[in-house]
């Protein structure tokens, strides 16, 4: 479900800007230290990931408005400048919070756990399984119910015809890229308790979103959500039956997609 | 069509004259260098050639990779494993080496090319970082963390040995040279003009009758081959191979080089590779924090030179002459 907030971000900013956001993961790292940041001042869970989140997304947003928003449609440059930021990012977040993984403490309420069926589930992991799939619902309630939603998909199949209506695509695509920095930092902050933040955790995060939006077609809801779920699974598999060969089981099936659905199982050509 | 090949015949002349005279300059070099700076030359050359070699599959074939450094660690790991753990000479390891490179490229071609444009660039990372991890995980094998330390600088056999700076500068210089010219030669061939038309329009090559994916295949080995070679002369320039060689990182810096220098003119990224290599020893002297600086570089390139330096020194051309 990590993934999947993960993936949604990275495949909706795909889907829409066609940009290929190598900084999502620093994103997601960063929303993890900013949050872990906030939730020793103020003790507070939701604080810590409202804010954390939205102060990503407003960095998110200036990125997208004063250098993305330059090289529309061109990869090469797109690729330098999210490369460039995400070594800048990796790098400042070492200095200020060295290279030591820091662990997130678990919100209270969420401390136990329940059991059922003879199992124990720790109640944290559940809140994270049922949150993922608010923000699904949420999401795709935005993307079909919703006016920005059909605008959003109006921008996705012929720009130049939205922006002939009268459509202003170029704050939408803000805002999506803002959307997109939010999810991601979302993600950190839901997953520090669980994972820990570390250096490196971005660029780990960023590989497994790429799996993710890879098996489950770019720019694809749904493919995000079944995508997150089979790489989460696999991923937690692998480790315990084939722990030498953890990112092989990940990346052999995504290989047998590609052979077979070469745009993802739900991606459009 | 008479004047645009004659033209062209004085370009590729005055190439091949421009190649002697670097390659002259670059022979004379170990005489007046100290032995930090000759070492700074060694790795520009085997960057160089690196640098090169992407080119090949950006500049010409349209065909961004994100996951270059696989090559150049894959050659670099070969070479390490056969020279270290099996003693070959030289002369077995190195060319065993890019074959390892050759056959490791095809099996991720086969992967990559069934996919273009984001798709790739997600694909040829992600196959980049598989072999970083096999390089990371597989302690028994490639050490892990540690690497292969202790790879001795190659014997040419009849007493010709390869240890001392110098000599080893004139064995890198060769196998540069060789390579640049044999890339040189790739990208001028009908086979390059195919793969520049595969750039343009991939549908009127494949109307024309060309087998598209069949020359996308073969530059994306050709490409890794070369890249291969750049690994090895690495590996034994450093005597160590560690997992970084495979590294996003390296992956991510010889597309700067590639970019900065201009993407489809060859020598651009190897002035690219030059630039590069240079900034990273001066800088890294005066601060830890290369990443940050790094990362505001590559933001700079892409701002304000995206064509590259030639293509900026391209432009400033064009200016003058119209003014």
């Amino acid at each position: 479900m990590l993934l999947f907030l993960l993936a949604s971000g990275l495949s909706l900013i795909f889907g829409v800007m066609k940009i290929l956001n190598l900084t999502h993961g620093s994103f997601y790292l960063l929303g993890g230290y900013l949050g872990l940041v906030v939730l020793q001042k103020t003790g507070s869970f939701i604080l810590a990931a409202l804010g954390a989140s939205l102060a990503i997304a407003l960095i998110g947003v200036i990125i997208e408005r004063f250098f993305l928003r330059r090289f529309h449609l061109q990869q090469l440059p797109q690729v330098l400048v999210t490369f460039g930021f995400l070594f800048i990012f990796s790098d400042i977040a070492t200095v200020f919070w060295g290279a030591n993984p820091q662990t997130m403490p678990r919100p209270e309420f969420f401390a136990g756990s329940l059991q059922f069926a003879g199992l124990y589930y720790p109640t944290y992991r559940l809140f994270i399984i049922g949150f993922g799939l608010c923000v699904a619902t949420f999401l795709w309630w935005l993307q079909d119910g919703t006016r920005v939603g059909a605008m959003l998909r109006a921008s996705v199949d012929n720009e130049e015809i939205a922006r002939a209506l009268g459509i202003n695509v170029s704050l939408l695509f803000t805002l999506v890229f803002g959307l997109g920095a939010f999810l991601a930092a979302l993600g950190g902050v839901m997953g520090g308790p669980i994972l820990g933040v570390y250096p490196g955790a971005d660029f780990e995060v960023l590989l497994l979103g790429f799996v993710v939006v890879i098996i489950g077609g770019l720019g694809s809801l749904k493919g995000a959500l079944v995508g997150g779920l089979a790489v989460g699974l696999l991923d937690n598999f692998g480790k315990v039956f084939f722990p030498e060969l953890a990112l092989f089981t990940i990346f052999a099936p995504m290989a047998l997609v590609l052979a077979i659905r070469p745009a993802g199982l739900f991606g459009r050509e | 069509m008479s004047a645009a090949s004659a033209s062209s015949s004085v370009k590729s002349r005055g190439i091949a004259v421009l190649f002697l005279l670097t390659m002259l300059v670059l022979a004379v070099l170990p005489y007046l260098l100290s032995n930090y700076y000759l070492g700074l030359v060694i790795e520009i050359l085997i960057f160089a050639v690196f640098a090169m070699s992407l080119d090949l599959l950006i500049g010409y074939t349209g065909m961004a990779s994100l996951g270059h450094a696989a090559y150049f660690g894959v050659g670099a790991y070969a070479v390490g494993l056969l020279a270290i753990k099996l003693h070959w000479s030289v002369w077995s390891a190195l060319p065993a080496a890019l074959i390892v490179v050759a056959l490791v490229a095809a099996l991720f071609g086969l992967l990559a090319l069934r996919t273009r444009g984001s798709y790739f660039l997600m694909i040829t990372l992600a196959l980049s970082q598989v072999a970083w991890g096999i390089a990371f995980g597989w302690r028994s094998l490639t050490g892990g963390d540690d690497g292969l330390p202790n790879l001795p600088r190659p014997e040419l056999g009849a007493g010709w040995s390869l240890a001392g700076d110098r000599p080893f500068y004139f064995f890198v210089l060769l196998l540069v040279g060789v390579g640049v010219l044999l890339l040189m030669q790739v990208a001028t061939s009908p086979f390059g003009f195919a793969l520049r038309g595969i750039r343009e329009s991939e549908t009127r090559m494949q109307a024309l009758g060309y087998d598209v994916w069949r020359y996308k295949f073969a530059a994306f080995i050709i490409a890794a081959v070369f890249a291969g070679l750049a690994g090895t002369l690495y590996a034994y320039y450093n005597r160590f191979v560690s997992p970084d060689y495979l590294g996003v990182f390296r992956s991510a810096e010889v597309l700067l080089m590639v970019i900065l220098g201009g993407a489809g003119t060859l020598v651009g990224p190897a002035i690219g590779a030059a630039v590069i290599v240079l900034l990273e020893n001066v800088i890294s002297a005066y601060t830890e924090r290369w990443l940050i600086v790094v990362g505001t570089i590559y933001i700079m390139v892409a701002l304000f030179a995206p064509n590259g330096i030639i293509g900026f020194v391209r432009d400033f051309r064009a200016r003058r002459v119209k003014s």
